[in-house]
């Protein structure tokens, strides 16, 4: 914390040179070494560590990939399917990267929704909250420019799709198109440009994450109180040794995890058609984006309506990325005084609904929007023929042998044909654009209204107080894992 | 907390709800009766299943379907079928040697005189394809394009199990009218009818309605492909004696295929093994340090 005198002592010789011209270790050693955390951190506040690690994880393979990779139309395909047969460890380097970046969401999603939770993003936490966000949407836009690259048929049609939205900007919309692409259609110089922007994406993550960190070591550590520390003494711990044990099982425990998908299972949370070498002339049944994407892809396939002279394609481009975009200023949203929702029991329970309606819009997005869920009625039948007088006529039935009856009986020129009339339902579609309502009514009417009207439960005056009220046998340390 | 195990339950409901209805489409593939031996963590490839498998490749895929991504040299590699201690460098194996020789290819390197000319196959060439381009596979088979196999228990949902499903899912030829008909009595009421040069499989993604003279809300599942029925018992006459049903090799094909697919499969599996006990151990170590760290903070 900025209030927070440095304790770092130069012991040898060199270190009291450096420390009078770039006192790097005594960086490091405030910031990771004794910085005062709070002391009742519990698991979801581990994730951060684990980010980081998986940051790394990342742009280490993904270096040593790229020495084997080949951004070529014709070569790409083969070129990743060379790396996992003949590079030695290229299978490892290969499915370390590409459930990499599953986890890495995964660990982001808990930790955005740690931080909305326990209210980190406010006062005075708002610009450590934006930085977040930068790095959210940047990582969106790497992992969207990596999946292009094995050049499979989703890596293709995805794009295809992704990049078609921007042809529904107004005006403009074509022309940004074309220049993203490098051309009319995806093609070589996408494919390279891409390639390029992957590379250099995770580098500016990284940059962000520097200044991330930096944002956060200013006010410090947010707390599952949301009371900020008032005794440095009584309400924290040093950052070494126990956050660093206490983060590092942690991270063990996930990378147990993550290598279970790695080594058993690494082909379960990508898509089988992505092994079909790309063909733009053939257009696979179902496109769908990764599945850290597909609460996204939902709420851009729930705006079917046009709003006035806003059509429906470019109003759910605007949902789409306004999704992302609310998330950004939450901080003054949410009009509550105490951050953490433990203390604002019914803010909590539209909380426990926001989670529900993410996790719901990613079955949507995964689903056909026409499907029924919930279906109203069965299935009738249509018989369409033309009557005596040449006009159009259709009769409905509900057993199959009478409508055959029936339309065997017409001539020959009545032209009867049958089809299937799909019962009303309630439909995939339907689920997608309540839960797209209610995700957008959370932050922009929920969090601003409940803040004002709701009566939140007696914080704790401090976090030395909230521990001994939780745990009357102090001395014995009981981990608190959730909430 | 009543109200979210409301909300839960409701969730769960509505799940139950949309999956049941979601039905339909290709029948879902179980593959063979008790699995293949490489399926799970500890799994292994059964190496002279996999070899039979290659035969089959060879004997009877190979005549339309490219692998492209398959070298000789992979069957003798450390994990592949005819792999041999006493020849580490699969291009010294004999056995490789001698079935990539039993295959002419067309020199990717000009000879002396500036011609691309036909030799004999050597371990470090990739398989031979069957056509030259895929124009000439369209032309050979009735404008569909047989896929390449290297990848194809990857790049389809069920893999291995798929394949073998797929291989014997066709109806019996004695079922089939000589007008294409097939006539349905049981769980479907109904005749399909399958186009010249087109065969009716439950398992192959596509619908059946259009060619459905029947209930078209209860046609049956699957579609059509351009590929006939392949695998008739004896079509090929196993190396080792083993007794070619129709079901033992679609099971051998369609092991090899998974094999061919992730050659490295079974070395990704024992590094997993120590892979995970060692970050098991670890984690206990880091438990133990951070309890005892942490004995005298209340926290
Ligand atoms: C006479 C040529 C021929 C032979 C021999 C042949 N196939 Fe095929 N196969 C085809 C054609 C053509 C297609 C494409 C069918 C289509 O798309 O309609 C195909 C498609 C396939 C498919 C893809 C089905 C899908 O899901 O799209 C698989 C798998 C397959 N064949 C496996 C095999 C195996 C295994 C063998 C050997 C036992 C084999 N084939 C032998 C011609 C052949
Ligand atoms: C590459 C991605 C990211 C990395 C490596 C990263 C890293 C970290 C680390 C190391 C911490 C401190 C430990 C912790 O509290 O968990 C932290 C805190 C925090 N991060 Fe991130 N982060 C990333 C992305 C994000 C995103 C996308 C958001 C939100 C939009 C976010 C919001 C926050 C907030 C609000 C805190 C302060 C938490 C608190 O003290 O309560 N971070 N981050």
């Amino acid at each position: 914390m900025s209030g927070h005198e440095s304790t770092y002592e130069p012991k040898t010789g060199f270190e009291k040179w450096l420390d009078t011209r770039l006192p790097l270790p005594r960086l490091v050693h405030d910031s990771f070494v004794d910085f005062p955390t709070p002391k009742n951190l519990n698991y979801w506040y581990t994730f951060g560590g684990i980010l980081s690690i998986f940051l790394v994880i990342q742009i280490v393979t993904g270096i040593v990939l790229a020495m084997h990779y080949t951004a070529d139309v014709d070569h790409a395909f083969a070129s990743v399917e060379r790396i996992m047969r003949d590079v030695p460890y290229g299978w490892l380097l290969r499915y370390v990267h590409a459930n990499g970046a599953s986890f890495f969401f995964l660990a982001v999603y808990v930790h955005m929704f740690r931080g909305l939770y326990y209210g980190s993003y406010k006062a005075p936490r708002e610009v450590l909250w934006i930085l977040g966000c930068i790095i959210f949407l940047l990582m969106v836009a790497t992992a969207f420019l990596g999946y292009m690259l094995p050049w499979g048929q989703m890596s293709l049609h995805g794009a295809n799709v992704i990049v078609n939205l921007f042809g529904a900007i107004p005006l403009v919309g074509e022309g940004i198109k074309t220049w993203l692409l490098g051309g009319p259609s995806i093609g070589n110089a996408t494919l390279q440009r891409f390639f390029s922007l992957h590379y250099l994406l995770p580098f500016v993550i990284a940059g962000v994450v520097i200044l991330h960190v930096w944002a956060l070591h200013v006010p410090g550590n947010n707390n599952p109180t949301g009371v900020e520390v008032k005794d440095t003494r009584k309400d924290t711990v040093p950052f070494h040794p126990y956050y660093t044990v206490k983060d590092g099982f942690a991270i063990v425990v996930f990378l147990l995890i993550f290598a279970a998908f790695v080594f058993y299972m690494p082909n379960v949370l990508g898509h089988a058609d992505n092994y079909v070498e790309a063909d733009p002339l053939v257009t696979p049944a179902h496109i769908v984006p990764e599945w850290y994407l597909l609460p996204f892809y939902a709420i851009l396939r729930a705006i079917t309506f046009d709003i006035g002279p806003i059509d429906a394609k470019l109003l759910g481009v605007i949902a789409m990325f306004a999704a992302i975009a609310v998330l950004f200023v939450v901080p003054w949203l949410d009009t509550s005084r105490v951050k953490s929702m433990r203390y604002r029991p019914v803010a909590r329970q539209f909380f426990f609904g926001f989670v529900a309606a993410c996790l719901l819009l990613g079955w949507v997005g995964a689903s056909n929007p026409d499907d029924p869920i919930i279906p109203l009625g069965s299935d009738k039948l249509v018989v369409e023929y033309s009557d005596e007088n040449g006009l159009a006529a259709a009769r409905t039935f509900e057993v199959y042998d009478e409508a055959a009856a029936f339309r065997d009986g017409l001539g020959e020129e009545a032209g009867a044909s049958m089809a299937v009339q799909k019962a009303p339902a309630f439909t995939f579609l339907h689920l997608g654009q309540i839960l797209t309502l209610y995700y957008f009514a959370y932050f922009l009417v929920i969090l601003p209204l409940l803040g004002l009207r709701e009566r939140p439960d007696e914080e704790p005056d401090s976090i030395h107080k909230s521990v001994l009220a939780r745990e009357p046998s102090a001395g014995t340390p009981i981990a608190q894992p959730a909430e | 907390m009543t109200r979210s195990k409301l909300i839960l339950a409701a969730l769960a409901g509505l799940v139950i709800a949309g999956s049941a209805s979601a039905a339909g489409g290709a029948k879902h593939p179980h593959g063979p009766e008790g699995g293949f031996p490489f399926e799970g963590p500890f799994g292994r490839f059964e190496d002279e299943s996999v070899q039979r498998g290659y035969q089959v490749y060879r004997e009877v895929c190979a005549s339309c379907h490219s692998m492209k991504l398959m070298h000789y040299r992979n069957l003798g590699e450390p994990g592949g079928p005819f792999y041999d201690p006493e020849y580490p460098n699969a291009n010294d194996n004999p056995l490789v040697k001698a079935f990539a020789a039993q295959d002419e290819i067309l020199s990717s390197q000009p000879n002396d005189v500036g011609d691309y000319e036909y030799r004999p196959a050597r371990p470090s060439d990739p398989f031979k394809s069957p056509y030259p381009n895929d124009a000439a596979a369209r032309a050979a088979n009735g404008g569909a394009l047989p896929p390449d196999l290297s990848v194809i228990t990857k790049a389809r949902h069920g893999g291995a199990d798929y394949i073998y499903d797929l291989m014997l899912g066709y109806p019996d030829p004695g079922e089939i009218s000589d007008d294409g008909e097939i006539e349905f009595r049981e769980d479907y009421h109904g005749t399909l009818t399958q186009a010249p040069g087109q065969y009716y499989n439950p398992y192959m993604e596509g619908d059946t309605i259009p060619a459905w003279e029947g209930d078209p809300r209860h046609a049956p599942p699957g579609g059509f492909l351009a590929m006939a029925p392949q695998l008739m018992d004896g079509r090929v006459t196993y190396m080792d004696g083993t007794e070619a049903t129709k079901e033992q090799m679609a099971y051998d094909v369609a092991q090899f295929l998974a094999w061919a697919g992730e050659p490295k499969q079974t070395n990704r599996k024992s590094a997993g093994l120590a892979v995970m006990a060692y970050l098991l151990i670890f984690a206990g170590l880091l438990w133990f340090s951070y309890k005892r760290i942490w004995r005298n903070v209340s926290h």
